[in-house]
């Protein structure tokens, strides 16, 4: 197979000295950001970027994504040794997890939760690695009609299916896509929306952008909990990680099941956190017991975090094959990407082989490394919380002006970083989603340049959208999915009037 | 087995109170965020007619595209205001009680305070002082500790920016009279 021998060629541009140390330093500084409360895989990619900007791009992104996995395995640790769901997607995990460690079984929930997260990666890997040049080489022939149907799907999925206030979800992505207009227009050079500012002239900057949103905002949000907090303490003994595993083949439909809502999930946007939890509740439903969830069952540590890292991992599939990204972290690869000077979407499969398959070997071995990582380090890492968060939180907002600063060397940056933390703060808390705003953020200009490029070819008529097979179904398929909630509610009520028709003739 | 025994304990000293009165509902704030949203959307279509949101030999003009996403805020603003006062929910969801404000403030002031200090000071000193100030008033934690962090952080940024990445960084006085 084609895949296999450009996946060798990919292990063999990561196999240096220098990749793997950088492997290890990401893995770490990922579990570490993952174990601190109120940080995890978006904030821990935007605050550590800026170390990336001096390295070539395979290194850069290596280190990025073991940073993602080491954030994703260090989320477990908190949640199941402490209560606390280091992110969203760990809620699902504490619900067995806890339990656990508080009947003494902490060691084993750990390696449950570490190897179903390996599992679960493992899985979305294997589709990325031979479903993303299939359907990149599909792209290879979208002009720009097919490109904007695919950015208008991707929107009009995150309205018509995300759980928050529709009105709130389109106000996120309309104010992201203007902010991204903000500067020097592409096509035409004309200054927008600058109010003649000579800072706003070169735009907002994304990854600034993000650093506020996700940094600076999270530090002021963690500061309202009460942050004390008490644990148990965790070591893993190599007899507890065999026995686990001895015992793995025992929930192969579970370990199956999850990956596979997982990697469905983590595609279309918005993924994880439903697919943890639908992981748990699939597990549950199917089991013979379900009374036993909730009490300390492993079961229940397993179906979360395989469905949690599937949908974390194969969230890259549609970065890389179309350009579009599946998550927040995602979408803040894709910013960096693009600081690198490369250029997302199907092209990158031709143009840069060594960087594409570099990236996907590294999502092999970061995984096992990152395995092996934690299993023999956890009790380092659970010790990371003993270091009291007013200690944390200056650092961290330290790190978040030197990145922001570091991007394009502008003091205005800084402000507009601060500027972004009230922003995702106050959105935060009156539940405008964040996800779509960063989405829009990252893919605005190339929406715009699509769109304009169609009426440009089409002469302004908006039935280039529907010109062919392919783009019609797209773009119907995309307007189907904004008024999904209307369509949903119609069907159920002609169902609802119909049954009990059907229930009179019976 | 794992010694499960070993607790971790973490205090904060400086936790806001539990029974703190709140500040603003959410709905006060949704209403507020979404006027200013609205505030903005007609500025930016204003500022997008301007330019020209219409259509030329070309195509469309630069501010066609953002003219109708300006459009599609104000609406959905517009909305959101109307939704946000028929929210019973949200009139009762506290937004930030005054403790909670108390503890966003001790961050947030030092930050902005941080970030004016690093364009006179560089930003490794003014990241020292942050760091154990931040640690010593509101973390309560040892003024040696404190300090000792803060130097320790701030060398290990500079020598890991400045000097190995070679990324430039703002700097100040400080820097200036070792030769920086």
């Amino acid at each position: 197979m084609e895949a296999l021998g450009l996946l060798l060629h990919g292990f063999a541009v990561l196999l240096t000295w220098k990749t793997l140390a950088l492997m290890m330093v990401g893995l770490v500084l990922g579990v570490f950001v993952g174990v601190l409360p109120g940080l995890g895989g978006p904030n821990g990619v935007a605050i550590l970027l800026p170390l990336t900007f001096s390295m070539d791009p395979t290194s850069a992104i290596v280190m990025l994504s073991c940073i993602y996995w080491g954030a994703l395995f260090g989320g477990a640790i908190t949640s199941i040794l402490f209560n606390i769901p280091g992110e969203a997607w760990s809620v699902a995990t504490t619900f067995d997890g806890y339990p656990m460690a508080q009947q003494g079984k902490a060691a084993e929930a750990l390696t449950a939760a570490f190897t179903s997260s390996f599992i679960g990666s493992l899985v979305a890997v294997l589709l990325i690695t031979f479903l993303a040049p299939w359907i990149s080489s599909f792209a290879l022939k979208f002009g720009p009609p097919e490109f904007f149907a695919v950015y208008l799907l991707t929107f009009c999925s995150f309205v018509g299916l995300g759980r928050e206030d529709k009105h709130k979800t389109v106000i996120a992505m309309a104010l992201g896509l203007l902010l991204a207009g903000v500067g020097m227009d592409t096509v035409s050079g004309q200054l927008r929306m600058t109010f003649g500012s000579t800072d706003l002239l070169r735009g907002i900057n994304f990854l600034v952008a993000v650093i506020g949103l996700f940094g600076i905002s999270e530090i002021l949000l963690t500061m309202e909990e009460r942050l004390a907090l008490r644990g148990h303490a965790a070591s893993i003994s190599l007899r507890t990680v065999l026995a686990v595993w001895k015992d793995l083949p025992k929930y192969w439909m579970t370990l199956l099941r999850s990956s596979v809502i997982g990697c469905w999930l983590g595609i279309t946007p918005g993924g994880a956190i439903a697919a943890s939890f639908m992981g748990y509740n699939l597990a549950k439903r199917f089991s013979k017991d379900p009374d036993s969830f909730g009490k300390g069952r492993i079961e229940g540590v397993f179906a979360p975090e395989t469905a949690a890292h599937a949908s974390g991992t194969a969230a890259l599939l549609p970065m890389l094959a179309l350009g579009i990204p599946g998550s927040g972290t995602a979408a803040i690869l894709l910013g960096g990407l693009m600081v690198w000077g490369l250029n997302p979407g199907p092209l990158l499969f031709v143009e840069h082989k060594d960087f594409v398959w570099g990236l996907i070997a590294s999502m092999y071995l970061g995984n096992v490394v990152g395995l092996v990582l934690v299993l023999s380090t956890v009790p380092i890492f659970a010790s990371i919380l003993r270091v009291p968060f007013a200690a944390v939180a200056p650092m961290i907002v330290v790190s978040c002006a030197i990145g922001a600063y570091a991007i394009q060397n502008a003091m205005f940056d800084v402000w507009l970083m601060l500027g972004f933390g009230v922003v995702g703060y106050v959105f935060k808390k009156i539940k405008i989603p964040l996800a779509p705003f960063t989405l829009a953020l990252v893919l605005g200009s190339r929406a715009e340049d699509a769109f304009r490029q169609s009426m440009i070819i089409s002469g302004g008529n908006m039935k280039v959208f529907w010109a062919n097979g392919l783009v019609g179904t797209i773009t119907t398929l995309a307007i189907l999915l904004l008024f999904w909630p209307l369509i949903d509610r119609l069907v159920a009520s002609v169902s609802k009037s119909s049954a009990p028709a059907a229930k009179a003739e019976a | 087995m794992s010694n499960a025994e070993l607790e971790i304990a973490v205090d904060d000293p400086t936790a806001p109170e539990e029974d703190s009165p709140s500040v603003t509902s959410n709905r006060t704030v949704d209403v507020g965020v979404s006027l200013l949203l609205l505030a903005l959307a007609v500025v930016l279509a204003w500022d997008n007619w301007r330019t020209g949101a219409s259509w030329d030999s070309t195509g469309p003009e630069p501010g066609y595209f953002p003219f109708y996403l300006s459009v599609i805020l104000g609406g959905a603003s517009l909305y959101g205001i109307g939704a946000a006062f028929l929210s019973r929910k949200e009139a009762v969801e506290t937004f930030v009680t005054r403790a909670q404000l108390r503890r966003v403030m001790a961050v947030f002031v030092p930050t902005l305070l941080f970030c004016i200090a690093m364009q006179f000071l560089g930003i490794y000193v003014a990241s020292f002082l942050l760091i154990a100030g931040f640690m010593r008033i509101v973390g309560r934690i040892a003024i040696w500790k404190s300090l000792l962090t803060a130097f320790l952080f701030s060398a290990v940024m500079f020598v890991t920016f400045d000097i190995v990445f070679d990324v430039l960084m703002p700097k100040g006085p400080l820097e200036a009279a070792f030769g920086y």
